[in-house]
């Protein structure tokens, strides 16, 4: 029969190209959209200064980049995976299962996270603790845990602007989510006493802190699952609104957006890189050392990657928005050495 | 004309009420409502093409507004000389092209001597008016042509997004107020030199044949390579949709026996063409690269995706014109002797042909135009950044699509990215309008009406 014939014949040319496609000579790379932007123009410089073709850079997030970097050993998989935060315990354990092992971790630099609001609007000083009261879904009122009631910041911290309480922060599939939580949140929570109140009040530990990381949901807080363009999007339709964005993104758009202070640190790469700003995360790539030599290139694009001219203070990453690891000597001897994640 | 109304029999029944003379002449009630809601369903029609069009000509507008510009880029133009020991040095480094900036410092602060404009800015804060490309451009110029190291050459360079920017005026000097890439003094340079004719605004050809660029340098970013993956995409849908639709069409309307199984497989199809695209992605993901083992981020992988998307649409346009051709003409086919294979082929087939192309084309078209699928099978994000060496490469290589492109461009940090998000929306529109006219004027010459 004619469609059974056509059948065989796309299944034959299927064998025939995977045949073909086993000499993949680049390099590719997927993960997150925070360090999309860095491997773009570390594998463009690569493209530029080698004689290795420019290695491909998919975005997609850091979770399902480290999914697809856990399917397995070979060609049809891929080399490096981008994360905003570190690798989890389980992953390493679904990479192991697959037969992914040995796997390297590189931290490139810093990257922090800043809370901005339409350049015509008013001017925030933040702190964890009012970010805490204004966004928590249950704080704590008389010593015991009431919905979250407040609707302006002025409610929330006298010091702040009588503004209606409107939120856009990162969904839960973004690695600057789970730092958001940690270091804004839980901060927040820990420093107004409510973590204290909620222990002593018997509740569990864990508990109360999944009780201070969890958002209203009435609509003061809007999670954002797409890219910081929506977020901007998003301010620009409601301007009483405060967005969260990386650093590189707000400072490609100053004309936009007006940066708050927190904890009266205004966020830079040099109040991130002295530890003054407080939200702040490493960023990551993973390679996979069974790759390192059948890859053409893999080995020297990690480090060219991590090198003094493309990630120190200096170099071009730098001035989009990445702030320079401190030990960086020590990552490039790490990468030297195929150092690989011991568990 | 004659009057009917007054031909009622007269005087039939005295006691009878005369009823009432109606004139056709005479617009009565009743016909009166009947023209006016005639009349109002005309305005409702009216007013539904007008909605329609407004929203065409807002979307046209917007797209144009917004992505004419993208083809325009601002360059500077300055002589740079190669000098052989400073073109070792670079050589002989890891990061060969930031050696090259040297090079271009010096020759912009000489340019800017000769054009007579004064500045107290340092060269390396001079160079933020270049694209963080000029050092690659200069140097891959120096690759290619060896023999011309130690000579002066004026080269065109890519001024800075904001640059370019502020000359399309997008940027202020407003804006530049908390800006780290450039100042407001850089843009009073830059006013300076496009008065002497160092800076000139023209168009840019390397954003409809360039590569993708990462996202420090917008101005370099060209939709070329991405519409070589979309034209290796549309290769596979062509030869693999055409044929097995065509096939399958012809079997199910000539050949098949009507009966449970056959409407089964024709509800399927149907059922098929409504699917969500995204779905055929993930079907394309399990089955063609984590099963097959194809290549990630590879056309080849995409068309075959695609090809499952546009074969329903394909078999069912076929199927519509493989019925439009009457009966009478198989039969007489029949009649004189012809097997049932010869009637289908010698006549029914070329008969059915315009509007199976049209259906085809149509297909490609809505193919073309699709992102979705392509997000789980590895073709957003950096991708087109090679032109494919061969054409196994072609199809093998990772690249990305047109609208792919569009996709990654709009969620880019530098607003520069958006506009060439715009620029990429109108070579888009021009490839679908050129395909759906193409399908217009074969229906319209070939079709054939009884």
């Amino acid at each position: 029969m004619n469609i059974k014939a056509l059948l065989s014949a796309t299944a034959v040319a299927s064998v025939a190209f995977a045949g073909a496609a086993i000499a993949r000579d680049q390099i590719q790379i997927a993960g997150s959209s925070t360090v999309l932007p860095y491997a773009s123009i570390v594998a463009e410089a690569f493209g530029e200064n080698t004689d290795f073709p420019t290695p491909v850079v998919e975005s997609g997030g850091s979770s399902a980049g480290l999914k697809k970097f856990c399917t397995g050993v070979g060609e049809n998989t891929i080399d490096i995976a981008n994360a905003s935060r570190p690798i989890r315990e389980s992953e390493i354990k679904a990479c192991a299962e697959a037969g992914v092992t040995d796997i390297m971790e590189v931290r490139i630099g810093y990257d922090g996270i800043v809370f901005a609001s339409d350049i015509n609007g008013a001017d925030f000083a933040f702190t964890p603790t009012d970010w805490y009261k204004a966004l928590a879904a249950e704080v704590v009122v008389d010593g015991k845990l009431a919905a979250n009631s407040a609707t302006t910041w002025k409610q929330v911290n006298d010091a702040l602007p009588e503004q209606e309480i409107q939120a856009f922060v990162p969904g839960t599939k973004h690695g600057t989510r789970e730092v958001f939580e940690e270091k804004v949140m839980m901060q927040g929570c820990e420093d107004s006493g409510a973590l204290k109140a909620l222990v002593d009040g018997g509740m569990d530990k864990k508990e109360a802190a999944k009780k201070c990381i969890t958002l209203r949901t009435d609509g003061r807080s809007v999670d954002i699952d797409g890219d910081y363009t929506e977020t901007l999007a998003r301010l620009d339709a409601n301007k009483a609104g405060i967005g969260v964005f990386g650093l590189a993104f707000y400072e490609n758009n100053t004309d936009k957006l007006k940066v708050a202070t927190m904890s009266d640190v205004v966020p830079s790469t040099q109040s991130i890189a002295s530890g003054e700003y407080p939200v702040s995360r490493p960023l990551f790539f993973y390679v996979k050392k069974a790759h390192i030599g059948v890859i053409p290139g893999l080995k020297e694009f990690a480090q060219f990657f991590v090198s003094d001219e493309l990630a120190g203070p200096d170099g071009p990453l730098a001035q989009y928005g990445l702030v320079s690891d401190p030990e960086l000597a020590k990552v490039q001897e790490a990468v030297a050495s195929e150092t690989t994640l011991t568990h | 004309m004659t009057d009917t109304a007054m031909s009622y029999p007269a005087g039939k029944e005295a006691g009878q009420a005369v009823r009432k003379k109606t004139s056709l002449l005479e617009v009565d009630a009743l016909t009166r409502r009947r023209n006016a809601a005639e009349s109002r369903f005309k305005i409702y029609g009216i007013v539904a093409i007008l909605i329609g069009l407004f929203f065409l000509v807002a979307l046209l507008y917007a797209i144009f507004s917004n992505g004419l510009t993208a083809f325009n880029q601002t360059f500077v133009s300055v002589p740079v000389t190669l000098e052989k020991s400073a073109v070792e040095q670079a050589e002989a480094s890891i990061v060969k092209t930031s050696r090259y900036n040297a090079m271009i410092d010096q020759a912009l602060v000489a340019e800017l001597g000769r054009a007579g404009i004064s500045t107290d800015m340092k060269p390396a804060d001079l160079r933020k008016i270049l694209s963080s490309g000029a050092a690659a451009q200069v140097r891959s110029f120096v690759l290619a042509n060896p023999g011309r190291i130690g000579e002066t050459v004026t080269f065109e360079l890519l001024a800075s997004s904001r640059v370019d920017g502020y000359l399309k005026g997008r940027v202020t000097r407003e804006a530049l107020v908390n800006d780290k890439n450039l100042d407001a003094a850089h843009l009073d340079l830059v006013d300076q030199m496009a008065d002497k004719g160092v800076v000139e605004k023209r168009f840019n050809m390397d954003f409809i044949t360039g590569s993708d660029a990462s996202d420090s340098r917008p101005e370099q970013a060209g939709i070329g390579v991405s519409m070589i993956g979309s034209l290796y995409m549309m290769l596979v849908v062509l030869f693999l949709s055409l044929p097995i639709g065509v096939a399958a069409s012809i079997y199910l309307e000539e050949f098949a026996p009507k009966n449970r199984f056959t409407d089964l497989i024709e509800v399927n199809i149907s059922n098929l063409a409504a699917v969500p695209s995204i779905v055929f992605g993930i079907l394309g993901l399990a089955a063609f690269i984590q099963f097959a083992h194809l290549p990630q981020s590879a056309p080849i992988v995409g068309g075959l995706v695609l090809t499952l998307m546009t074969l329903p649409t394909i078999i069912i346009s076929t199927r519509a014109s493989l019925k439009a051709v009457p009966p009478s003409i198989r039969d007489a086919a029949l009649g004189v002797g012809a097997s049932k294979m010869q009637s289908v082929f010698h006549h029914v087939l070329p008969l059915a042909a315009p509007g199976i192309l049209t259906g085809t084309i149509i297909g490609l078209a809505q193919a073309l135009g699709e992102t979705a699928p392509l997000l789980l099978i590895g073709m957003v994000g950096f991708i087109a950044s090679n032109y494919p060496g061969s054409l196994a490469s072609g199809f093998l290589d990772p690249n990305s699509a047109m609208p792919a492109q569009i996709y990654e461009w709009a969620k880019r940090a530098d607003p520069a990215f958006y506009e060439r998000a715009w620029g990429g929306i109108i070579v888009l529109l021009l490839f679908l309008m050129t395909m759906n006219i193409v399908a217009i004027i074969l229906r319209r010459r070939f079709e054939r009406r009884w």
